[in-house]
């Protein structure tokens, strides 16, 4: 019972504070101060206290995108294990519903940018939804390859850890797994190489173009669920990365924490030291990444 | 040992789908290079034990494949090619779905060819053969010629995993001979992708076809 | 009781379009009167179905109905029913004065002999009523005869099919030849030898492979779907495709033995193909209908796949496998026909308003058209197997039967059927980014054209039926639980010879599926609530779309369908062959140009229609043979009773 208050707690609370780690990191590197550590939360409670700018073209629609993809990120959220702790909702075969959440908030996000009939939106929806495409498959190799080790169909199963690591077998399945697993982390939290969250010509955005419409409440919905979408992938590949870490009580819950936040420090240093691919190579760095996971599913099964 | 054989030997196969997946030809050649390396301590891993001539193998291969080829391959970059890119046929996601499929293949199916097993590890005969198809593939679908050199390199470290498999039976007599042939073949390639070069001031082999009566 | 029943129903549809002959001269009576015999039809054969599913019925000589018919009756019924209501408006006797009645005639006829198909148990009965289902489909296709392209549709339909009726024959004929018998019982272990199984097999896959639109063998169906009157459409692809796959499922139940593993093999790549080929067609096409078309192609990929799944659970011996992978199938079955009906009417319905099917001239139809627009979102979402609606429960299914192929559990492995899983991811988001393309771009934005400014909503005649779709499909979504039990007698049904048959209910958790379907909805309903009173309190400003400060922004300057669809058809470019007519190079002062582009079909267009092309070559140089002079013909003859005295005598 305690663990899951501390779970909805920190799915609650925690998300804001990691683009801000990923902020200060980016900083760090560039020689700047940066913004404070807490500026996305001072970001999204000002939107909540603003007033919206509808285009006359948009009908609710428009508003079911930012709805839609807050209420996907928190169920998917109460479905993943916090490190290692068991996950308020689990039952066999939530991967999938899982997976399906973040297609379905997608699915709304897109329609969204559609409903204001901008071509820029419209362009951004169509990269969104091609890049998504190609990283399903790969999430669900990944997938494949936590049952078969773990023997579990639910999430809080496939990500308690504790599996045998053999050097040979198992051990590089994890690992191309982790590989691939952290390609689709950045591609779907629209993060560099794939996307880059601060450009600002319209043309080259991806998940930044679509939402451009957006404003005031609505546009801290969006803002909000974009953030804790990253905490739960996040979390996810924690588990994935480092699967046999303590899941020992307080223990459990700090280095979770630690985790997260390294984590964020990682995608930090990343966004400072790699420039953002090019947009017809993203395709062909997705598919690596789904022949990652399958290639570790091939060593595991063989 | 036998585990750790294994791990390099997924390393190994990681770097055909590098190769594979590489637009650029820095990359392609550090791919390789970087196999190459392996290769040599894959040498050493497989013996099993530190005698005398198999440091000396894995230091040649290393110093062969790892620093000589591809020093002499960026020369080449540097100072004939006027294209970066590896120029594939067909566009790189292809070929590598066709290249994981090999290795699928090559995993799923190597069990059941009449080879000899030996006990260094379950991956040898695989890896020996897809990397030998990633190899062809390079050699098929890209037309740069520098391109098809590492091609030629790939496919020949293929055979090199494979001589892993023999090394009871006739001990590096086949490495010693596969280095020194390619070395040579290195050599010729150079100085004629340097002539050619100067001649058309291109080396992509498409133009090569040009050359008929 | 029950028999009867559906029987009294099945017998209603089909003479449900005579008052339209009769009563022509009566405005919309005899159209009336064909809606409430149908109506009454589909009632009474629905009760039929569940009773018979409570007592099942004895089986006749001629006709059974047992729990797998029961599966396929119910959308046999309930689809043309709905169909036949919204055709009185979408169809309306005195805007058709000349096709409206044959429609109708035909429409009855169709739904009869598909209930027909279902319940018949005798090769002949099967037989007769397939062919009456099979040339009712043609007349359909064909209701606008006027329209070259919808004959063109037909004749390639008939062709088809009858290739189709064709493998039936002989499936028939050899089975006949095995238990000298045409009555349709599984066939006895042993007296069938392993290479007539494979031929029976094969001929099972193309006979119905040719209805369902399985890939290599569904270039009928785009064309066919796409020039039907919407509500056939429905009916069509929302049922007539599953009698194939009914075929196909009875037929794998008829043959005996443990089937070899490499039928599921089969099974799984063809459906893997259709769906992934299916679905990438689709997204390149720029008419409404076709692209739907294209996704029924799509879905019946994935309901095959569950097939596959479930016939290796049968020769593994492994009832986890055989259940989720076979009820995976089945309930998709339904799905598809529910969601597939309702994107086929709502689309029809906005084609009625605005009279066209191009996706790139229509556009903003939401304001206009509020629940035609809600009602294909809702579509949209279930097609794409989204929470909380009914695809994704059957999707759902098939990834546990692929993730228990791993070997999870007690189940005995066999990989490959693993790979299932990431190819309905893939399919899944294409899909996503198909049905994002199409509703958006129809019913999101602005107008396009000048045809969308005078859209109306459509009438309550057709927005109704719409409406009960929609409520199937959440009913499905959120409570998965209720069809359970027709499921488990579909399943019994199919495997008769397991011994340790489990229930659905135990191997899929389908409460929790219900939990996560309520739990998402009041999610989404608590924040929309919550964004309302924000939204309202911070006030609300109207305004032009941001458009980085152009000055002139016109509606011609949306994102359309095509460009939309461009950049992923630029990585499935090896499936999807498009042709393109680009401008040219444009003078100082460029002229009015035009761009054109058009996606070729994988099967028809490149390698079918080719085919024939060359065949046409070769066979007209034999054309001198045929000269119209009777002397020739009579040589001929003569020449040919010369070759047999001879070859007679010579032996």
């Amino acid at each position: 019972m305690r663990d899951v208050g501390i779970h909805i707690l920190l799915l609650l609370l925690l998300p804001p504070l990691l683009p801000g780690v990923i902020g200060k990191t980016k900083a760090f590197f560039a020689g700047r101060v940066g913004p404070p550590l807490l500026q996305p939360y001072y970001d999204i409670l000002k939107l909540m206290r603003k007033g919206s700018v509808f285009s006359v073209t948009t009908t609710w629609v428009f508003c079911a995108g930012p709805v839609v993809g807050l209420a996907t990120a928190l169920l998917a959220g109460l479905l993943v294990p916090f490190g290692g702790h068991r996950a308020p909702l689990s039952f066999p075969g939530d991967m999938i519903l899982f997976a399906y959440l973040f297609a379905l908030g997608r699915f709304f996000t897109a329609a969204a940018a559609l409903d204001t009939g901008s071509a820029f939106e419209g362009m951004g929806a169509a990269r969104e939804l091609t890049f998504a495409c190609l990283a399903e498959p790969a999430l669900l190799f990944g997938m494949l390859v936590l049952a078969k080790l773990s023997d579990s169909l639910s999430l809080t199963g496939m990500l308690a850890g504790g599996y045998p690591l053999e050097l040979g077998v198992t051990a590089p399945a994890l690992v191309l797994v982790a590989a691939s697993l952290f390609l689709v982390l950045l591609a779907e939290n629209s993060r560099i190489p794939f996307d880059d969250p601060n450009t600002h010509l319209e043309l080259t955005m991806i998940h930044e173009v679509m939402v451009l419409d957006h404003s005031g409440p609505a546009f801290g919905l969006i803002e909000y669920g974009a953030t804790m979408k990253l905490m739960v992938t996040g979390a996810v590949w924690l588990r994935v990365a480092m699967p046999n870490a303590a899941a020992d009580s307080w223990l459990g819950w700090i280095l979770f924490l630690a985790g997260l936040l390294g984590l964020a420090v990682v995608i930090g240093v990343v966004e400072s030291v790699m420039a953002r691919f090019r947009m017809v190579v993203v395709p062909t760095f997705l598919v690596a990444a789904c022949l990652l996971s399958a290639f570790g599913m091939v060593l595991l099964v063989r | 040992m036998q585990t750790w054989v294994d791990a390099v030997l997924v390393l190994v196969l990681l770097l055909n789908f590098m190769a594979l997946s590489a637009g650029r030809l820095r990359t392609l050649i550090r791919a390789v290079t970087v196999q190459g390396v392996l290769l040599g301590l894959l040498l050493a891993l497989a013996r099993g034990k530190w005698e005398l001539t198999v440091l000396v193998m894995a230091g040649a291969t290393v110093i062969l494949k790892g620093m000589v080829i591809p020093r002499m391959l960026f020369h080449a970059v540097r100072e004939v090619v006027i294209h970066r890119e590896t120029e594939p046929v067909f566009g790189l996601m292809a070929s590598m779905l066709l290249g994981a499929s090999g290795t699928v293949m090559a995993l799923l199916f190597s069990g059941t060819l009449p080879v000899v097993h030996g006990n260094i590890g379950s991956l040898v005969a695989p890896a020996a053969l897809s990397t030998v198809l990633a190899g062809f593939l390079i050699l098929m679908t890209r037309r740069e010629a520098i391109a098809q050199v590492v091609g030629y390199l790939i496919l020949e470290n293929g055979v090199f995993v494979f001589g892993l498999l023999l090394m009871e039976a006739i001990p590096f007599l086949i490495e010693l001979g596969v280095l020194l042939d390619l070395f040579v073949a290195i050599f010729v390639m150079g100085i004629i992708i340097h002539k050619i070069s100067r001649e058309y001031s291109s080396v992509s082999t498409r133009m090569l076809s040009e050359l008929k009566e | 009781m029950s028999s009867a029943l559906v029987l009294t129903g099945l017998l209603l549809h089909a003479v449900s379009g005579i008052p339209g002959w009769v009563f022509r001269g009566y405005r919309d009576g005899g159209q009336r009167l064909s809606v409430w015999l149908a109506g009454a039809g589909s009632v009474l054969g629905i009760i039929g179905c569940l009773a018979a599913l409570w007592h099942p019925p004895p089986s006749g000589p001629f006709l059974r109905i047992d729990g797998l018919a029961v599966v396929f009756l119910l959308p046999v019924f309930l689809i043309p029913a709905l169909g036949a209501i919204y055709g009185t408006a979408y169809w309306r006797q005195n805007d058709h004065p000349g096709n409206g009645c044959r429609l109708r005639l035909f429409f009855g006829l169709m739904t009869a002999a598909m209930g027909g198909v279902t319940v018949a148990c005798h090769a002949m009965v099967f037989l007769v009523a397939w062919e009456i289902m099979a040339l009712s489909g043609f007349f359909l296709i064909t209701t606008e005869d006027e329209d070259r392209v919808a004959r063109a549709a037909g004749l390639l339909y008939l062709i088809v099919t009858h290739i189709g009726t064709l493998c039936l024959f002989a499936w028939f004929a050899l089975f006949h030849l095995l238990t000298g018998s045409f009555a349709l019982e599984p066939i006895a272990d042993g007296i069938a030898s392993p290479a007539m199984l494979t031929v029976l097999f094969w001929l099972a896959v193309v006979a119905f492979g040719c209805k369902a639109g399985i890939m290599p063998l569904h270039i009928w169906l785009p064309g066919a779907h796409a020039t039907a009157p919407s509500h056939v459409s429905a009916l069509m692809s929302g049922v007539l495709i599953k009698i194939g796959v009914y075929g196909l499922v009875r037929a794998l139940s008829w043959l005996p033995g443990v089937p070899p593993l490499w039928w599921a093999g089969v099974l799984l790549a063809l459906g893997a193909v259709s769906g992934v080929v299916g679905v990438v067609l689709a997204l390149g096409q720029h008419d409404l209908k076709r692209l739907l078309a294209y996704h029924s192609i799509e879905n019946i990929g994935i309901i095959v796949m569950g097939l596959g799944i479930a016939v290796a659970g049968r020769t593994l011996h492994q009832p986890v496998l055989l259940v989720l992978g076979l009820a995976g199938a089945l309930l998709h079955v339904w799905n598809h026909a529910l969601f597939k009906a309702l994107l086929f009417l709502s689309a029809g319905s906005a084609i009625h308003a605005t009279h066209t099917r191009e996706i790139d001239r229509l556009g903003g139809l939401a304001r206009a058209m509020p629940w035609t627009a809600f009602s294909f979102a809702l579509g949209a979402v279930a097609i794409c197997g989204l929470p909380p609606l009914n695809g994704f429960v059957s999707e759902w299914l098939v990834y546990l039967g692929a993730f228990h192929a791993l070997g999870i559990g007690q189940a005995k492995s066999w990989v490959v059927a693993a790979l299932a899983a990431p190819i309905l991811a893939l399919i899944g988001g294409l899909a996503v980014a198909c049905f994002v393309k199409a509703f958006g771009v129809v019913f999101l934005g602005e107008g396009r054209s000048p045809e969308v400014c005078g859209a109306r909503e459509a009438g309550l005649l057709m927005v109704g039926p719409m409406l009960v779709l929609v409520f199937f499909c959440v009913l499905i979504g959120v409570a998965p639980i209720v069809v359970v039990p027709v499921l488990d007698a579909g399943i019994r049904a199919w495997a008769l010879g397991e011994p340790e048959l489990v229930s659905l209910s135990s191997l899929a958790r389908l409460g929790w599926i219900s939990l996560g379907a309520l739990a998402l909805l009041a999610l989404c309903g608590l924040l929309g609530a919550g964004l309302y009173r924000r939204i309202r309190c911070g006030g609300v400003v109207r305004s032009v779309t941001w458009d980085c400060g152009y000055a002139a922004p016109t509606s011609r300057m949306q994102y359309t369908a095509s460009s939309f669809a461009q950049i992923l058809g630029s990585v499935f470019a090896w499936v999807q062959r498009s042709q393109w007519r680009k401008p040219g190079t444009m003078p100082v002062f460029p002229d009015k140009t035009r761009f054109r582009g058009h996606i070729l079909d994988v099967v028809l267009d490149t390698t079918v229609k080719p085919a024939f092309r060359s065949a046409v070559r070769f066979l007209s140089s034999l054309r001198f043979l045929q000269a119209g002079n009777i002397h020739a013909y009579l040589f001929y003859i003569v020449a040919f009773l010369i070759v047999l005295l001879l070859w007679k005598g010579a032996a």
